[in-house]
């Protein structure tokens, strides 16, 4: 008789799909933004993204540590949130922003709440919330034009996301002090935003903006390999981006729906971080349902918001109906009848 | 294509499709539990020292909700005594007997005319016969045969799916016995009187649909044999019903609630066999598979020690790290392979190398939610599961959780979800039969 027979319940076999494949999965498909971002931004983006893993690394094991739980940096999981955390930021910011949202990000909002698997938001942008509020100017004035690929110093020059662009004009266009010409200004300005050059750049990712959000392209590439292997679901980037796209259509925005699509954070946002599995539901119509919220919300922040983007606060927001969302959407159990 | 919401597509492995059914080499001890089925074990008639042929009865069913127990081979009564069981997770009375390497019969165990048999008498001799559920459950087959006379059977299913990797017994009895089962199949239906009869095989068995078909067009039967798509659990009863009727049993409801009737073809033949040859359930088909020199299909003694039939499939091909009754999805994994086969056994699978993965923590993922043919929320119930909120967990439903393990075999944290699920039932239970 063989000596140890091992005991355990049903299945005896498994897929083969396991946690860490998934994350380093998403690790891969966030590397074409990654080189992307090298190309648009110098080699400052190699350091803030380096940086910024760094950070959520040593974070994770240093939390780990101290609540005396597993260490488990190479599950992939604290090198996304790094990732994530750097393509959040506008690329002029100081060097040790990426380190101390990547620290806020794996220790407050991960580990104080138990780790993977228990947080309520998304990590990395509840850390780049935290930035935001903590340091504002840095976070919303620290714009770079992109160089083209040429590979710059740390002396870039400054340049207004669209979005932002966007904003200042429309605002300004309200203001009733505003003079024929200033006036004349603005709507061309808003023509221009919605031409197609700029149309292109937005697409290409040839624009200002945070690290790894100018490429809709680059960004695209890798959400495709997601969603061809499978390590996402559909339903959350497509009601995402179909939301937008409709309300789009109908709210008078004064642009056209491809610079809704492709500007600011949308794409990085519906495909890498609304998509987060920890933060989202897990029904199928919980996952429309999440989509949706986020592409309402997004527009509704861009339309009639203070801030000229609302990708990351839409999806913090949904992160915190997740629970409910979950609760009220259980699927219909196969042989009950519902009452 | 016929199916059901969710499941998964683990690889088949039906490495032993092609091969015939052989009988395995009579054992020569048998350890036969005189509880194989759902319900009342039997009660043993004989003692230590007794000889018995093949087909004598060795304990006599107790009440209804049971059936009598069979002697497998002649011989010698060793010893009846406690003895663990494969399924069971407790020691159960079983009765020991040592072959005198003759083979002998009971008398009565011949060929007869069957066709003047009434219905009720039917019934009486695949209830004396010991013939339980062969697809795994082990209902006894007789209760099944006899439903309340407000509940008349419409749909009579012949389960032929066989939807687990590595086993192709069912498969293999429909390629070479398709007439049996078929007139097993009629056997039934004049017992039950449904209005249709449905021969269900998944799709990936081509041969045995083409072999069942031939025998049902020659002698233009009223049955129908409908190949369905081949996904895992399509066996199982409740989803194969949905596949083929299109209705769902009711939550906590019994496919006689709609309706329907379903058998496993293993069953059908037993019936077969009981009919026309006054033959109790004494062997059935099987396949031992996975890590052995020579995979095969076999029948087998009911009562036969696992390593008696690994080793004439060559013995084990590397130290064995699980030897499992049944398949990978559900099969049960034992600690000792001196264990028998019982009645409700389909296989042997030897796996190696198989490594132990910690469970990590739960990523939400949802893949156990999307999989699930019950529409559960496994990774919710867990966490209830975890926290010992028995009544939540109840309250999303896990006693209809089926324990199919397709949330097991596609999480990727490795979480014993089943593992879970079982321990929670039977918390349940035991809270509801303490406060009854």
């Amino acid at each position: 008789m063989p000596k140890e027979l091992v005991v355990s319940a049903s299945p005896h076999i498994k897929s083969g799909v396991t946690t860490e494949k998934l994350m380093w999965s998403v690790v891969i498909a966030l590397l074409p933004a990654f080189l992307g971002s090298i190309y648009f931004f110098g080699l400052k983006s190699l350091l803030l993204v380096g940086l910024s893993i760094a950070s959520a690394l040593l974070s994770e094991a240093f939390a780990q540590k101290i609540f005396g739980r597993k260490i488990t940096i190479t599950d992939g999981s604290a090198v996304i949130t790094g990732i994530l955390l750097a393509f959040n930021l506008p690329p002029g910011v100081p060097l040790w922003m990426p380190i101390i949202g990547s620290a806020f990000a794996i220790i407050i909002a991960k580990q104080f709440f138990g780790g993977l698997g228990y947080n309520f938001v998304n990590p990395a942008l509840a850390g780049r919330a935290f930035l935001m509020i903590s340091w504002p100017y840095f976070m919303t004035a620290k714009w770079l034009a992109p160089n083209n690929g040429y590979l710059a110093g740390f002396d870039a020059v400054t340049q207004a996301t669209p979005l932002t662009l966007l904003k200042n004009t429309l605002v300004s266009m309200k203001d009733s002090t505003i003079t024929p010409e200033q006036l004349a200004l603005a709507k061309n300005t808003l023509t221009q935003l919605n031409s197609l050059p700029v149309i292109k750049n937005l697409f290409f990712g040839n624009v200002g903006g945070c690290l790894g959000e100018t490429s809709a392209l680059l960004l695209l590439v890798g959400a495709i390999f997601l969603l061809a292997t499978k390590v996402i679901d559909y339903r959350i980037p497509v009601s995402y981006l179909g939301t937008v796209t409709i309300l789009s259509l109908i709210i008078p925005t004064q642009t056209n729906v491809l610079f809704q699509l492709f500007s600011g954070g949308l794409f990085l946002g519906a495909f890498f971080m609304a998509t987060d599995y920890v933060t989202s539901p897990v029904t199928k119509l919980g996952r429309w349902l999440f989509g949706i919220g986020c592409g309402l919300l997004t527009v509704i922040i861009r339309t009639w918001g203070g801030y000229p983007e609302g990708v990351s606060y839409s999806i913090l927001f949904m992160n915190l109906l997740t629970p409910l969302i979950d609760r009220y959407t259980k699927p219909r159990v196969f042989g009950v009848v519902k009452k | 294509m016929f199916s059901f919401s969710g499941g998964v597509h683990p690889p088949e492995n039906k490495a032993t499709a092609e091969k015939r059914i052989e009988s395995a080499p009579i054992p020569h001890r048998v350890f036969i539990p005189f509880s194989q089925h759902t319900g009342i074990p039997s009660q043993p008639i004989i003692k230590v020292g007794d000889m018995v042929k093949v087909g004598t009865k060795i304990g006599e069913a107790d009440g209804r909700i049971s059936v009598p127990t069979h002697s497998t081979i002649s011989g010698k009564v060793t010893e009846i005594r406690e003895y663990p069981h494969p399924v069971l997770s407790r020691r159960s009375l079983t009765c020991v007997i040592e072959s005198d390497g003759k083979d002998t019969w009971e008398e009565g165990i011949k060929w007869r005319n069957s066709t003047e048999f009434s219905s009720q008498t039917l019934i009486e001799i695949i209830a004396e016969a010991g013939i339980v559920g062969l697809g795994g459950a082990a209902f006894p087959t007789h209760i099944k045969l006899s439903p309340p006379k407000e509940k008349p059977i419409e749909t009579l299913i012949i389960n032929g799916c066989e939807c687990e990797p590595y086993l192709t017994a069912d498969a293999r009895l429909m390629i070479e016995h398709p007439t049996e089962i078929i007139e097993g199949a009629m056997l039934i239906a004049k017992i039950i009187n449904p209005k249709r009869i449905v021969i269900v095989i998944e799709d990936n068995k081509p041969l045995a649909i083409e072999k069942m078909r031939e025998v049902v067009n020659q002698r233009s039967l009223p049955i129908t044999v409908l190949a369905i798509k081949t996904k895992y659990p399509q066996g199982a009863e409740k989803q194969l019903i949905k596949a083929v009727l299109g209705v769902e049993v009711p939550s906590g409801g019994l496919p006689m609630d709609v309706k329907t009737l379903v058998q496993n073809v293993q069953t059908s033949y037993a019936i077969y066999e009981a009919v026309n040859f006054n033959k109790p359930l004494v062997e059935k088909v099987i396949t031992v598979s996975g890590a052995v020199k020579e995979p095969k299909n076999l029948r087998v003694r009911i009562g036969t020690p696992i390593i008696d039939l690994v080793n004439y499939c060559g013995g084990y091909l590397a130290p064995p790290h699980k030897v499992i009754l049944g398949g990978p999805m559900m099969g049960i994994a034992q600690y000792n392979d001196e264990l028998p086969i019982i009645k409700g056994t389909s296989g042997i699978l030897v796996l190696t190398n198989d490594k132990i993965r910690e469970e990590s923590p739960c990523i939400r993922c949802g893949r156990c939610v999307k999989v699930c043919p019950m529409n559960l929320m496994p990774c919710l119930i867990n966490s209830f599961v975890r926290l010992k909120a028995f009544d939540k967990a109840k309250e999303y439903n896990v006693l209809d959780c089926i324990e199919c393990g397709c949330c097991g075999y596609v999480c990727p944290a490795n979480i014993r979800l089943v593992h879970s699920f079982k321990f929670a039932k039977n918390e349940i239970w035991a809270r509801e039969k303490k406060s009854a």
